[in-house]
């Protein structure tokens, strides 16, 4: 009798392609909503982005089911800093605390790579990106998901970060104003889709400003 | 001590003394190169005058498109066309070949190419590579003895069919088949419904996308409809456009004419160690 071996995997990848980038006073948070697996679409209206708190917006793609495992823990988690603190948590503080679950699970990750973007207390832009195991960094954009080899490069000759490594720390959120970043988002997604093809159908762009929260819809390519 | 003498000689057959060694270099880590995959979904069905293709126009690599309006309808006689997928490089370099086969046969009898001969051609030169050569293709034309389709799988066997799909999409386009087709459509109705089916591939076959070709082919005559539906444009433009931030830097404008050859020394020194 042959050796029966473990064949099957925990994970899947259902694809998806997310986006934010940071602004003096606005944040954009952008993502398809494809999910696909394999060469099948399992559904063209899904959405990748997760309102955790007021002011910070979670982005991800790779496993959805690890995904919603995630933001889910992480809302029970805000649920119980609300009640312990009486406000909502700050984005700075989201960032960690994504970190940390995602670090908790070091040896059987979430598969789930994370943008999220919100407004600081200062009401700034920022926007913080992750690996699977909760390496994180504070960047003025960022793309994560399947179409962020084709969107990374395109952001950077855009708009140029300035180094991390810099003294002293240079501010890293973008020149542009509000309506150029969408402008610019919307432009990286219509090219993602034509190039990689778990990226598609529909583009879902959240804006946070000083005003609150807008939720925008565009057409991607559908094939 | 040698038993070469025991040993048999060749009589000729397969070779496989290869295989072990790629599996050992697989083995040891060894990563083949990746090669451009048509992801794609291919039709084909017999309408009342004849056969039509149709073909999505989508190349991937990986999860990359590598050619959004590539052409996988190919040439293989006057009055046949064969559509292909699989390895891009495959599908091309069997047809092609296949079709200089046929057009020395035509030459030396001086007839028109029959479906059949082709389909031969293609299931012999399939077998003989045990399906390493990976094409799937659908063959179709309309010769002496009427119209033909027929499917030819990478291993070297084949169906002749009313209606036929290959490809990833090709449980998609085949709903579409199966639900619709009916014998004797006319060319309108047959166009259409080729149409749908690679439609069909195009939006639910992550593999396949862009736009629709169509070949119909009559008795006496081909219609090839290359980007016959193109239902894919691009959805977004920025209205100002994307610009480099820093325009790339003009070093010189000076131009030199190349320096004279150096002479070569024609001395005996020059081997010497």
């Amino acid at each position: 009798m042959t050796k029966q071996q473990a064949n099957w995997s925990p994970y899947d990848f259902n694809g998806g392609t997310c986006v934010a980038v940071a602004g003096a006073d606005y944040c954009v948070i952008a993502a398809d909503t494809r999910m696909s697996t394999g060469y099948n679409i399992l559904t063209r209206d899904y959405s990748k982005i997760c309102k955790l708190a007021e002011k910070s917006l979670l982005a991800s793609s790779g496993f959805q089911a690890d995904v919603r495992a995630l933001q889910k823990h992480l809302e029970a988690r805000h649920l119980i800093y609300q009640h312990q603190h009486n406000k909502q948590m700050s984005c700075p503080a989201m960032a960690q605390l994504l970190s940390n679950t995602l670090y908790y699970k070091r040896f059987f990750p979430y598969y789930a790579f994370n943008v999220l973007g919100g407004l600081d207390t200062e009401g700034k832009g920022c926007v913080f990106t992750y690996d699977a195991v909760g390496s994180y960094e504070k960047v003025g954009y960022s793309a994560q998901g399947s179409g962020a080899k084709l969107i990374t490069p395109f952001l950077d000759n855009q708009l140029k970060s300035p180094s991390p490594l810099l003294l002293p720390v240079q501010d890293a959120v973008t020149p542009l104003s509000e309506a150029e970043a969408i402008d610019l988002v919307k432009t990286a997604f219509a090219s993602a889709t034509e190039r990689d093809i778990y990226t598609g159908d529909n583009l879902e762009i959240v804006v946070l400003n000083k005003e609150g929260l807008r939720r925008d819809y565009m057409d991607l390519r559908k094939d | 001590m040698t038993n070469a003498k025991f040993e048999a000689p060749p009589k000729g057959g397969f070779s496989f003394d290869l295989c072990k060694r790629n599996e050992m270099l697989l083995n040891k880590g060894l990563k083949a190169p990746g090669f451009l995959k048509t992801g794609t979904t291919i039709v084909g069905l017999i309408f009342q005058d004849g056969v039509i293709l149709g073909a999505d126009t989508r190349a991937t690599e990986g999860p990359i498109v590598a050619d959004k309006n590539c052409e996988k309808i190919h040439y293989m006689a006057p009055n046949i066309y064969c559509c292909g997928a699989g390895t891009a490089a495959d599908t091309e370099a069997v047809t092609d070949m296949v079709s200089s086969q046929l057009k020395l046969h035509r030459y030396h009898t001086g007839r028109e190419s029959r479906v059949v001969t082709s389909l031969t051609l293609l299931k012999t030169h399939l077998f003989r590579y045990q399906g390493y050569v990976s094409a799937a293709l659908v063959l179709g034309g309309v010769d002496i003895t009427g119209p033909h389709l027929h499917t030819i799988y990478p291993h070297g066997s084949t169906d002749t069919l009313p209606f036929a799909t290959m490809g990833s999409g090709s449980l998609a386009a085949m709903s579409v088949f199966e639900s619709k087709f009916r014998e004797g459509l006319s060319k309108e109705e047959g166009i259409k419904l080729v149409c749908e089916a690679i439609s069909s591939g195009i939006f639910n076959d992550l593999g396949s996308g862009s736009n629709v070709d169509v070949c119909v082919i009559t008795k006496g005559n081909v219609e090839y409809l290359r980007n016959h539906v193109e239902p894919n444009p691009r959805t977004y433009t920025s209205a100002k456009g994307c610009t480099f931030t820093k325009p790339t830097e003009v070093l010189s404008t000076k131009v030199s004419l190349r320096e004279k050859k150096a002479e070569v020394n024609e001395g005996g020194d020059a081997m010497e160690e």
